[in-house]
């Protein structure tokens, strides 16, 4: 987990964190929020799945994303106006460090150093790292014009 | 020029729509045995021939994955069991797992790119001792579309760590969504003494191959196969360079130190 | 030098007559440089008046004139459009035969509808004898003997004609204005470090004293071939004139190269600019690659007859101008045609040392000669350090 999101931090800021952390279960299944929600919590998985997703009136809930552990779950509630942009489902029993966002922006507001430091974290290590994954998902690589790769089945012309 | 010797179709396995595996056992003498990540030219009776990653030795019998593309890979791929097929190789570099020994291992693919690397995941499941940890990471288009699917549960039970995501789930799915990448904050090694193996598309590769160096691989230590054409297999058409290399003498394998300078250079 | 030496000798004319003769006695069919549709190519000879006495070429840039010559030498005059490549490496050349096996009648046996076996191609290779090769082209030949045949798997076909080919090489005394062989270290003379070893080594001298070439063995069947000629001792009035000659030919060279480590300017220069600059010019006929007497690029293709159960692999001589030469199945890699030009390049004076261990260019000057458009790989390689000296000053 070291180089999850709390890797991310210096020891001090990562304590700081974690002093607002309880530590939550929740069952396989398990709606941990909804689109248009005030963004109120967050989480770092410790153990398990939680599927991002979206839903659509006539295919269901559409799973844009899987995050596992080590991994930030939620970032709305860090920016305006703090309401979730999509939902989250547990995939099998998750074990979570859960935070509560007020104290926590208030934490912010009050230590700028602090504040900086889990900006940033949340920027490169989730929203970046996710922005660049969706990036390539974007580009579609196993379409099936492309074979991916010459050395297995490909054609020179 | 080498030419093709004959090998006949034992079994033709339909993986995903477009893609079969076929077993191919010679049908005259055989050919030098394959290492993992070496390439056949593998020939289709009046179409032409192309490269294709060798995906299982067993013994004399050669194992390859082909996805219908062009005409060859289609004529390839609907051979039918009893069919024959010309192959030339081996050809290549291989994988070089002898280099990895003692180290955690990640074996990561995009696409139909496992075809290559299964042999590394055989291989290191049938020597458990020489390695740390083996992790298979594999990202696919949709889950229709993940190769060797009833084998992944077996390696698991032999000890691999496999993680399996999609870029586009369906009804059924219930596993990982997400690019191949994002799998390898779950996976079980430890970066400074560790030897991964990536294959899949270039934009891929370079992504992964990026990340595993952010996360404290050595460069050395990322081995990718890429892909350029290749018409004659053993150095002498020239259509396979990039810049100093001949991928089918040079490589498709070679390491991230080396490719990573030459995939910088737009269409070198 | 003693009456007994069998390895160096001066023949006449009549001795290169003789010459011909002798090596089509010994089964060969004689290759060498013959006037024909306005220009000196290289083709099948059977006397010697079928050499270009009298003849010289005047060359430039995408320019090729024939110019008559008063002195009536023979090769006094620089390579033509082809090389000895159209015979070792030849532009079209079948490499198996596969045939479906008749079945016992039993169209419900799969396995034997569907089998087939292949008849590799083992008609035996030509045996030639080329006359006039420039060290140039010699050390062209040793590279492709490195390209073709120095790796792991040789090609058997070109390795046999190369076994049983016998070289005369001819010194070089006229270079072109497109000439370069002293900055690829090629040439003039036979001993400019030319790697590939030759059977006879002539030297064509003019003067007061005659028309005669001083001859040097290479070969105990060079030594045996030149016994059977027409010939006197060599005189040193002969060799010094011959040596004097080499030495200002290598004097007068048309083109330079720049005075640098090409292999690392290429390296150095993949992001230039000047490849835009040649683009614009450079019309990706591919000329510069066939006429090139190293490039060796190929492509494979399948024909096969009606019945279908007869069919062939051929393999032909491609280009890296090519669009189709980096076709993948998203498309093609190299699409714009300044990647082609500084793949063709970068190749030749850079790359080429990674793969085959040497350089892949020999100054010989055709690509200059029969580009369309004139393009001069001095002129750019003398650009790419230009402008190289000049990005290391800005940044210093």
């Amino acid at each position: 987990m070291s180089d999850g999101f709390l890797g991310a931090f210096s020891d001090a800021h990562r304590e700081r964190l974690l002093s607002f952390a309880r530590t939550v279960s929740f069952p396989a299944g398990t709606r941990v929020f909804d689109e248009d929600d005030p963004a109120q919590r967050f989480w770092v998985l410790r153990h398990g799945h939680v599927d991002l997703d979206c839903h659509d009136p006539a295919r269901g809930a559409l799973v844009v994303e899987t995050l596992g552990e080590g991994e930030l779950l939620g970032w709305s509630w860090l920016f305006e106006p703090y309401r979730w942009h999509l939902g989250a489902t547990a995939q099998d029993a998750v074990t979570a460090y859960e935070f509560d966002a007020d104290p926590v922006r208030a934490a912010i507001e009050q230590d700028a150093r602090f504040g900086l430091a889990l900006t940033r974290s949340v920027a490169s290590v989730a929203i970046g790292r996710r922005l660049r994954a969706c990036r390539i998902r974007l580009l579609d690589l196993y379409r099936p014009t492309d074979t991916g790769r010459a050395s297995a089945g490909g054609e020179p012309r | 020029m080498t030419t093709p010797a004959p090998y006949r179709v034992v079994t033709r396995t339909v993986e995903a729509p477009d893609v079969a595996t076929l077993v191919l056992e010679p049908a005259g003498d055989p050919l030098p045995p394959f290492s993992p990540g070496q390439f056949a030219m593998l020939y289709a009776f009046g179409v032409g021939d192309i490269p294709v990653s060798v995906c299982a030795v067993d013994g004399h019998r050669l194992t390859h994955t082909i996805r219908a593309v062009g005409a060859v890979s289609s004529a390839l791929h609907g051979s039918r069991t009893g069919g024959t097929v010309g192959v030339r190789g081996p050809f290549g570099t291989g994988w070089g797992l002898d280099h990895a020994a003692g180290r955690d291992l990640l074996v990561i693919a995009g696409g139909i790119g496992l075809a290559p690397l299964r042999p590394v995941v055989l291989a290191a499941l049938a020597a458990p001792e020489r390695h740390g940890r083996l992790n298979v990471l594999v990202g696919a288009r949709v889950p229709g579309d993940l190769l060797y699917a009833s084998e992944t549960d077996a390696w698991r039970e032999r000890g691999a760590r496999v993680l399996v995501t999609v870029d586009r789930p369906d009804a059924r799915w219930n596993g990982d969504v997400g690019v191949v990448t994002t799998l390898l904050g779950r996976a079980a090694f430890t970066p400074s003494d560790t030897t991964a193996f990536v294959c899949g598309p270039e934009v891929m590769i370079r992504a992964t191959a990026r990340d595993l160096v952010d996360r404290g691989l050595d460069a050395d230590r990322v081995r990718v196969s890429l892909e350029r054409t290749m018409h004659c297999g053993v150095g002498h058409c020239g259509h396979c360079q990039l810049g100093p290399l001949l991928l089918c003498r040079d490589g498709p394998v070679v390491t991230w130190a080396e490719a990573r300078s030459l995939l910088r250079v737009r269409e070198l | 030098m003693t009456d007994r030496d069998t390895t160096t000798a001066v023949i006449g004319k009549d001795g290169v007559d003789a010459l011909i003769s002798v090596l089509a006695g010994r089964g060969r069919t004689v290759v060498g440089p013959t006037v024909r549709d306005g220009a000196i190519v290289l083709a099948e000879l059977t006397r010697g008046d079928e050499l270009p006495y009298g003849w010289g070429v005047e060359l430039e840039a995408g320019h090729y004139r024939l110019r008559a010559r008063e002195d009536g030498a023979a090769f006094a005059n620089s390579a033509g459009p082809n090389s000895w490549k159209t015979f070792l490496h030849p532009q079209r050349e079948r490499q198996w035969t596969a045939e479906r096996r008749t079945g016992s009648g039993d169209d419900t046996d799969t396995d034997s509808r569907e089998a087939w076996v292949v008849v590799p191609d083992e008609t035996p290779s030509r045996s030639y004898a080329f006359l006039g090769v420039r060290p140039c082209d010699l050390r062209a030949i040793a590279i492709q003997d490195r390209v073709l045949t120095g790796g792991p798997y040789a090609d058997r076909a070109y390795r046999g004609r190369r076994e049983r080919a016998f070289l005369v090489v001819v010194e070089c005394t006229e270079p072109g204005a497109t000439c370069f062989c002293v900055s690829m270290g090629a040439g003039p003379g036979v001993d400019g470090g030319s790697d590939a070893s030759y059977d006879l080594a002539l030297t064509e001298v003019v003067d007061a004293a005659g028309h005669r070439f001083h001859v040097r063995a290479g070969s105990a069947e060079g030594a045996a071939v030149l016994a059977e000629l027409p010939h006197r001792p060599a005189d040193d009035t002969t060799a010094a004139a011959a040596r004097e000659r080499v030495a200002a030919a290598a004097g007068r060279m048309g083109r330079t190269m720049p005075e640098v480590d090409l292999r690392a300017l290429m390296r150095d220069s993949l992001g230039a600019e000047r490849w835009n600059d040649v683009a614009a010019r450079c019309l990706t006929c591919g000329n510069c690659t066939m006429v090139c007497p190293t490039c060796f690029c190929t492509s494979a293709e399948d024909v096969t007859d009606l019945t279908g159960d007869h069919t062939e692999r051929w393999r032909r001589w491609e280009s890296c101008f090519d669009l189709e030469f980096t076709h993948l199945p998203g498309g093609t890699v190299r699409s714009s045609s300044s990647s082609r030009y500084r793949q063709w390049c970068t190749h030749k004076l850079g790359t080429w040392h990674d793969q085959f261990g040497s350089s892949g260019c020999v100054g010989c000057g055709r690509c200059v000669v029969w580009c369309p458009v004139g393009i001069d790989i001095t002129e750019e390689a003398h650009a790419l350090a230009d402008e190289r000296a000049a990005g290391e000053g800005g940044t210093s």
